[in-house]
């Protein structure tokens, strides 16, 4: 049986709201103890609603919590004056600069939440306090998130639960409710078209359409609690969780310290950082998506370079094609060649390599992988027009058995005739 | 079709009238080849492919469901090696104490082939770091299922790999 | 020499009394004559098909985790597997195809009449023998349409009241179609059919040459009225060389097929995968399939898959004993069997294409 505590309000308050709280407590579910706050809410217009239905789906509800919990007043009692009663404990509408402190008191207790959910974490208000939300919430800006803006309030859900706000999938959606709001943040110095960006990216398709809960959503790379943009110098390492690989290349190339002294935020000066789409080849070449000729001289040896990287990318993209395209024709002949279809993909992922590779910047590197994949697909090439040679042989032997055949049907007639003219 | 005499009357003349009918006889010599020549040949077009079917092909096996992987001196200790089973890439390892293991090498996140890392004894999948520990399972990063496992047993010289047996 | 050996066989086993009846067997000679042939090309396809399958069974197996690999196997490694596969697939078809021509002509041709009933009721059993080799073969390269086609098939065998249930679990071997079902349909197919078929053959051949080659009706009042109008051709070796000029023309069409157009693989079956839209069964069942598909779902208070099916039954088992309908009666009964086969040939031919076509 869990014990409430409330620590806003007066030590009388609080033995009285103990008292209220034991006893819902100790029934379980809801609405089996009278909740007399219910009774007239739930009839009332917004803002001041809330249908025991809604209240229902609330996962603070479902563990035996009830409105006193939070709000304070004697929810045994039908008049208003009585379960509204400040001697009662109640607080009434909580200010949102109380919120954090509110939810806090009971979620930066481990010992209390480990009474409900041992692996659930209890700093979130301590790295709120960090979160630039938090520290102008401090100042005295209420326009900031505070917990019920994000979590949602008397329908709160786990996280876990799809239907959650701040669900992976929704989560952004709830950050654009102001982020994306022009008017909204109109006295703040940031841009509002993260979401619209993101909205367009690959994490998004990742995470949205293909339903891949890995993919990144706005907290991932900003926090979520602690919520604050990484900072200039530590892109690389918030994206480097995830692309290892690339981090290990571009960690040993020349552009890492050169951005580091240009003060560059790593990854995102070429990728992006909101609306990061799937990178092509483009972006080595010379035209609107390209991104080296942003810095770079036309001419210089970084020039020649990057052309050099992009024409091995091109080379074995195009040699992967063709070997498809051979393939393709020979299993439209009817020829088997579902072997080299499957190594097919040991050039792609040859190509992938290569183009994580690039983030080496290194020509000798990339080779090394467009090389390999240049092998591969050549052998595949290759199976596709023996396949097609031997189609040829097949009808050629098909020739000859119905010359053949030709031969016996006329000599049978032939033959017929004789025996019957 | 016509009606049937048992011989040609007009040929059964030509004989005895004329000895050497030359167009009787080369027409029959003609007839003779085709017939001859063509039933041969047409024998010999459906007979060969079906003698060299009956040869068998050098590779025994395309098996599903059991394949040789790898031969018992090929890997080292701490070390893999990439093998086709099926359709589809599989994983050998071999363990620091000599043994074997076998797995899908289709990575569960989005189809990349994974790896053996023998630094750290682990399975990485090097398109977005994600780590399976030895057993398969997806410890980290992305990936969201364990790989499958295989049956890996010796027969001679050659390590076979099979499909579970469990129902 | 040949004659020595006729010497030798005479000595032992009286054989030219035993061939005579092949000698003085005869062929009637009629414009209808070239329809005789569908019957003779129909068996060598059937030899075919056991000449190619015994050859596929040296490299088959059965099993849900070996089929697929060991026709791939068949089709990619083994010399000339492609060709022997292409012919078994290609050469199915076109056996059933026959067949079917070889019974619409007897009827039309009216060969069925007295005494040759019992030719007719073998043949037709023999025709859905072939029709039970079709779907059992197409479901042994354990390919995703075969395993849906064998899904739906047996589904609709589940439909029929009272034994359906139990004939459904016996052709599947469980109340689902898998591994034990391509066991069970590999068994059926190269042991039980063939037992089956063989015999009937034997039966349905040995009733041809008892019975000798039928004439149509009108021809055979003009020919007994006047016998020096008869035409006959000797089956030795008259008819027989113009057999055998027909199946060299099959078995040039034959390998035509395989090497230009040959038998495709498909995509491994995967039970837990959902099934692909617009499953059709092979092309001799499309008539029957879109049949049931057009049947509404209820008549009256009969459910309309276990009517059709119920009356696709009944069709068949009454084609089967179509000549005792027929009587020695005036010709206005007997012109009625051939409006019904006219009709069968249009219902059976519109029904497929609509099948076809339809998604």
């Amino acid at each position: 049986m869990a014990i409430l505590r409330n620590r806003l309000t007066s030590r009388a308050a609080t033995r009285l709201c103990v008292v209220a709280c034991i006893s819902v407590a100790a029934s379980v579910g809801n609405g089996q103890t009278k909740n007399s706050c219910l009774d007239c809410h739930a009839a009332l217009p917004d803002p001041l609603g809330v249908t025991q239905e809604k209240f229902s789906q609330d996962i603070h509800a479902q563990k035996g919590l009830t409105c006193v919990s939070c709000h304070g007043g004697d929810q045994a009692s039908d008049e208003p004056d009585k379960a509204m009663s400040t001697k009662a404990g109640w607080k009434g509408k909580i200010e949102r600069k109380q919120i954090p402190q509110l939810c806090g008191s009971c979620h930066s207790d481990p010992v209390l939440i480990r009474q409900f959910n041992p692996s659930l974490r209890t700093d979130q208000l301590a790295q709120y306090n960090t979160s630039v939300h938090g520290k102008r919430l401090a100042a005295g800006d209420t326009k900031v998130a505070v917990c019920t803006d994000c979590h949602s309030v008397h329908d709160v859900r786990a996280p876990s639960d799809p239907r959650s706000t701040v669900n992976p999938v929704n989560v952004a959606n709830t950050c654009a409710r102001c982020h994306a709001d022009p008017n909204y943040m109109t006295e703040y110095s940031i841009p509002t078209d993260q979401f619209a960006k993101y909205s367009g990216s690959v994490h998004q398709q990742a995470l949205m359409v293909r339903g891949d809960l890995s993919a990144p959503t706005c907290p991932t790379c900003h926090g979520n609690h602690g919520a604050a943009p990484p900072g200039v110098d530590k892109v690389q390492n918030v994206c480097s969780n995830c692309h290892a690989f690339q981090d290990q290349m571009y960690e040993k190339s020349t552009h890492k310290k050169a951005f580091q002294e240009a003060s560059l935020p790593g990854c995102v000066v070429c990728h992006g950082n909101h609306g990061i789409t799937y990178p092509t080849d483009a972006k080595l070449g010379t035209g609107p998506d390209a991104v080296c000729m942003r810095c770079h001289t036309p001419g210089d040896k970084c020039d020649q370079a990057r052309a050099g990287l992009q024409a091995s990318l091109i080379r074995l993209e195009q040699a992967i094609q063709n070997a498809d395209q051979a393939l393709g024709l020979a299993e439209r002949s009817g020829m088997e060649v579902s072997e080299a279809r499957l190594a097919q993909d040991q050039a792609r992922d040859s190509l992938t390599k290569a183009r994580v590779t690039i983030h080496s910047f290194r020509t000798d590197l990339v080779d090394q992988d467009v090389q390999a994949g240049l092998r591969t697909a050549a052998q595949n090439l290759r199976a596709g027009q023996e396949a097609m040679v031997e189609r040829n042989r097949r009808r050629a032997g098909l020739g000859v058995s119905l010359v053949a055949i030709g031969m016996v049907l006329v000599g049978l007639r032939q033959y017929l005739k004789k025996i019957e003219g | 079709m016509t009606t049937v005499n048992t011989r040609c009357p007009r040929e059964r003349a030509d004989m005895t009238t004329h000895q050497s009918f030359q167009p009787g006889n080369t027409r029959r010599q003609w007839i003779g080849a085709l017939l001859g020549g063509g039933v041969l040949a047409s024998l010999a077009s459906f007979l060969y492919p079906v003698l060299r079917y009956l040869i068998p092909p050098v590779i025994p096996d395309l098996g599903g469901d059991e394949i040789v992987a790898a031969k018992l001196a090929e890997l080292r200790p701490n070390s893999a090696k990439i093998f086709r089973f099926g359709s589809r890439p599989g994983l050998l390892i071999m363990n620091a104490d000599s043994s074997y293991r076998a797995l899908s090498a289709t990575c569960t996140h989005l189809g990349c082939t994974v790896q053996y890392r023998s630094d750290l004894r682990q399975i990485w999948c090097a398109c977005h770091n994600g780590i399976y520990d030895l057993n398969g399972r997806n410890i980290s990063g992305p990936p969201p299922r364990p790989l499958d496992v295989f049956d890996v047993h010796s027969r001679g010289d050659e390590i076979v790999v099979s499909r579970k047996r469990d129902a | 020499m040949l004659a020595a050996l006729r010497h030798w066989l005479d000595d032992r086993f009286d054989w030219d009394d035993l061939t005579a009846p092949l000698r003085h067997k005869s062929v009637p000679v009629h414009r209808l004559s070239y329809w005789y042939f569908l019957g003779g090309i129909t068996l060598f396809l059937f030899g075919i098909q056991v000449a190619t399958g015994i050859l596929l069974l040296l490299y088959y197996r059965p099993g849900a985790n070996d089929a697929f690999e060991s026709v791939q196997y068949i089709m990619t490694r083994v010399r000339y597997g492609w060709l022997i596969r292409s012919i078994h697939s290609w050469s199915a078809n076109l056996m059933i195809f026959t067949a079917f021509a070889h019974m619409f002509s007897v009827l039309f041709l009216k060969a069925y009449r007295k005494p040759r009933e019992l030719t007719w009721v073998s043949g037709v059993v023999l025709l859905f023998l072939a029709m039970g080799f079709g779907f059992s073969g197409y479901l042994l390269p354990w390919n995703t349409l075969a395993f849906f086609a064998t899904k739906v098939g047996t589904e609709i065998t589940g439909q029929i009241p009272i034994v359906g249930k139990p004939m459904m679990i016996f052709l599947r071997g469980g109340e689902e179609v898998t591994g034990a079902t391509l066991t069970r349909f590999f068994g059926f197919h190269v042991a039980v059919l063939p037992g089956l078929a063989t015999v009937l053959l034997l039966v349905h051949l040995l009733l041809v040459q008892r019975l000798g080659i039928s004439v149509p009706p009108k021809l055979e009042v003009r020919w007994t009225a006047n016998p020096s109008a008869k035409h006959e051709m000797r089956f030795f070796p008259n008819f027989l060389l113009r057999e055998i000029m027909a199946w060299y023309v099959a078995l040039g069409v034959l390998g035509a097929l395989a090497a230009i157009f040959p038998w495709n693989l498909g995509v491994k079956a995967d039970p837990f995968v959902p099934a692909p839209a617009g499953i059709k069964p092979e092309w001799y069942f499309l008539f029957m399939f879109q049949t049931l598909k057009l049947i509404p779902s209820k008549v009256w208070f009969i459910d309309g898959e276990v009517l059709g099916v119920i009356g696709f039954g009944l069709v068949g088992l009454l084609w089967s004993l179509l000549p005792f309908f027929e009587n020695d009666q005036p010709s206005s009964t007997k012109r009625w069997i051939s409006g019904l086969g006219v009709f069968a040939i249009a219902y059976v031919a519109g029904m497929s294409v609509y099948g076809h076509l339809a998604k």
